[in-house]
């Protein structure tokens, strides 16, 4: 049988044997394999609790699949708000017919992920629907972390505080726009999904002064940074020249008129640190794979609450927008 | 040869200390002029690069952009966006156009609405994707709603060379194909607009030449530098117009070298002109009527022109913009987005009042999103 049909998610003999066959063997661990209803946890007082649906079409693309994201993205947002990833719980839609061979590609991928971090997938749930319902397969993912810092916030961004960038721009944007649109355009540009868990446990190990993380998804810099600027009421001013975007990535941008600023990432994360740590913090930082490339960006002030600035490396400047809509090539 | 990396076609142009040197020369010179200048840059792709890189904080006061009626999509007035929704209503019919065009209002709907609503409306990255849509939709019409200035016409001319190579008979045309040289001096002749000067897109040149603006420069006297879209190529295309006016020249200078000639592509030219003529007349978006100022099929084409095939079934009421609407005054030169009082609140990117909020070209647009600090 290569194929799931709708009697995979039947409750029956086959589901059983799917369970077993593919999630418990690659999830394995104890609190899974107990089988229960419900997931029984010993957690500390002050968690950190996130969920996140993912629909990325393609499901495959350079630098990862529908499987890593759904584990780097929960891990990610957990990691954001200073918590260690625990426990997640994983559900799929999938759509009848859909290979069984790729749906242990994307698990595989999913249990490797979870490594990254060390975060166990402890349950989950799995619903066959008949043909068309859905786009191959959809995953839900919850996650549940420990807080080792507490505190940090997007809303409680100081002035003076220093914005780090953790690596360079618009890669994951870039690569699944590749793929979906059939552009014709061939790159070696690949998604920086990843888990963002080694970059802060290092900051959070050194006891570095975070004021705020954020992982640049979707909206990429341009939406985080007018997030942050909003929920704190302050000015994020940007130096647009320390800002990293990969020259094939600029590329896409240039031939399509996009802004790389408005482009996803899955694996990228700003940091606001009070300026007394920033160096320590970058030092941090380069010192993890994930965020090798990190580079100091800007800084918080009171210039213009609420908006975010751009100041060029000739010398002027302008407010940066929260990108609009949906991304649309240029006409001429 | 040596492998050309796309990126050296543009770093050089953005770099920081030729903007900053070209500033301090255009400061220096500007000193010497006799009176202010006020510069239109036709195109919403200039206008675009003025606020995209803050061009207009490096320069001194006496010089002043006035933004052009150069975006195709600002342009196109409601009824004809009316005749897109209707065609992609029809029944086996896909509509397919460039990506800007989904978001423009009609007087009551879009075409992304429309799609959103089960109609079968597809953006293009390329004309030419038209062409697959077609042949593997052999059961259904395909209607190409060209937009755009002489930059995108020569593209629409060789899909339908294509097609009748082919022998695609389900891809049929509906043509918004616009000029330059008739709209400005439709804003030029009556001495209202305050321009004296002006920049002119690259793009279009590479196509048409520069010769085109031979007309503009002798009528107004006034200076048309054919200019590139990069910050370095505006701020040279500027130093070269405040030196043509210390010097009391009145000339056609083409700033972008690199491409554009004074004759153009005449390979792409005469492709145009075998499939296309100047339309009687043709109503722009804020401006209006303008005689000779865009392109149709030849009648020998005729079975290829959506709007001459489906002309009683598609809608011809003319709709006027919304009143608090002073887009016409902006395209003419007359106002600064800012001066409108529907700026950022009534109309904004996501809900464009008017033409020149919808696409990235347009100058309201660029104005929301590149808004000076």
């Amino acid at each position: 049988m290569s194929q799931i049909q709708l009697s995979h998610g039947g409750g029956g003999e086959e589901t059983n044997r799917l369970i077993r066959e593919m999630f418990y063997l690659h999830f394995a661990n104890d609190i899974l394999l107990a089988a229960e209803d419900a997931a029984v946890l010993s957690v500390a007082k002050n968690i950190a609790f996130t969920t996140d649906c993912f629909t990325v079409s393609p499901i495959f693309f350079a630098g990862g699949n529908i499987g890593k994201l759904a584990i780097a993205g929960t891990v990610n947002d957990l990691s954001m708000m200073g918590a260690k990833p625990l426990y997640l719980s994983a559900g799929f839609i999938i759509e009848e017919g859909f290979e069984i061979a790729k749906l242990e590609q994307i698990v595989i991928s999913m249990a490797q992920e979870l490594s990254v971090s060390g975060a166990k997938i402890v349950c989950g749930d799995t619903k066959v629907v008949p043909r068309g319902s859905a786009d191959q397969i959809f995953i839900t993912t919850s996650g549940l972390g420990e807080i080792v810092k507490p505190g940090i916030s997007a809303n409680r961004l100081n002035e003076g505080d220093v914005l780090i960038l953790s690596g360079d721009i618009g890669c994951h944007g870039a690569a699944v726009l590749m793929e979906r649109e059939g552009l014709g355009v061939r790159s070696n540009i690949h998604s920086d999904c990843a888990s963002l868990w080694p970059a802060v446990e290092a900051l959070l190990r050194h006891d570095i002064a975070v004021s705020a993380m954020r992982d640049a998804t979707r909206g990429g810099l341009s939406a985080v940074s007018n997030e942050w600027a909003r929920q704190s009421s302050v000015c994020l001013e940007l130096e647009e020249s320390a800002i990293c975007i990969d020259d094939a990535v600029q590329g896409i941008c240039e031939l399509f008129g996009f802004d790389a600023l408005d482009f996803a990432n899955e694996g990228t994360f700003l940091i606001a640190v009070e300026a007394k740590d920033a160096q320590r913090a970058l030092e941090c930082l380069r010192g993890v794979e994930v965020s090798k490339n990190a580079a100091v960006i800007g800084r918080i002030t009171r210039k213009k609450e609420g908006r975010v600035i751009l100041h060029s490396a000739h010398g002027s400047s302008r407010y940066l927008e929260p990108p609009k809509g949906e991304l649309l090539p240029r006409i001429c | 040869m040596s492998r050309l990396e796309l990126k050296e076609l543009y770093t050089g142009f953005r770099d920081a200390g030729v903007i900053k040197a070209l500033a301090k020369q255009i400061c220096t010179e500007a000193e010497k002029l006799c009176e202010p200048l006020c510069i239109m840059e036709v195109c919403g792709g200039h206008t675009h690069t003025i606020m995209k890189y803050g061009l207009k904080q490096l320069l001194p006061q006496s010089i002043e952009f006035v933004h052009g009626p150069g975006c195709p999509v600002c342009i196109m007035p409601k009824e004809r966006i009316d005749q897109a929704i209707a065609l992609s209503g029809m029944k086996d019919l896909i509509l397919v156009t460039l990506g800007d065009m989904l978001y423009v209002p009609g007087s009551i709907s879009s075409l992304a609405k429309e799609r959103a609503l089960g109609c079968d409306v597809r953006a293009l990255y390329s004309p030419m994707d038209a062409l697959a849509i077609a042949q593997q939709n052999p059961g259904k019409t395909v209607v190409y709603f060209a937009i755009g200035f002489e930059t995108t016409t020569p593209m629409t001319a060789a899909l339908l060379q294509k097609a009748q190579e082919k022998g695609i008979k389900n891809l049929l045309f509906h043509i918004n194909h616009v000029l330059v040289p008739p709209a400005v001096d439709a804003i030029m002749h009556d001495g209202e607009a305050r321009v004296n000067a002006f920049i002119a897109p690259s793009h279009v040149s590479v196509i048409s030449g520069a010769k085109i603006y031979r007309g503009i420069c002798e009528n107004y006297a006034t200076p048309v530098v054919v200019s590139g879209f990069e910050p370095v190529d505006v701020m040279q295309s500027i130093a070269m117009i405040v030196r043509q006016k210390n010097e009391q020249r009145c000339e056609l200078e083409i700033e972008y070298s690199r491409c554009v000639t004074m004759e153009g592509n005449l390979k792409a030219q005469e492709m145009i002109r075998r499939h296309m003529k100047p339309r009687e007349n043709f109503r722009w978006r804020g401006i209006g009527d303008i005689p000779f100022s865009a392109l149709e099929l030849k009648a020998e084409f005729e079975h290829y022109d959506a709007e001459k095939l489906f002309a009683e079934q598609l809608p011809h009421q003319k709709i006027d913009d919304h009143k608090l609407c002073i887009c016409a005054k902006i395209l003419k030169g007359l106002a600064k987005p800012k001066e409108c009082s529907v700026f950022g609140t009534a109309c904004t990117p996501n809900q464009p009042l008017g033409s020149c909020m919808v696409s990235s070209e347009g100058s309201c647009n660029a104005y929301y999103r590149y808004a000076q600090v």
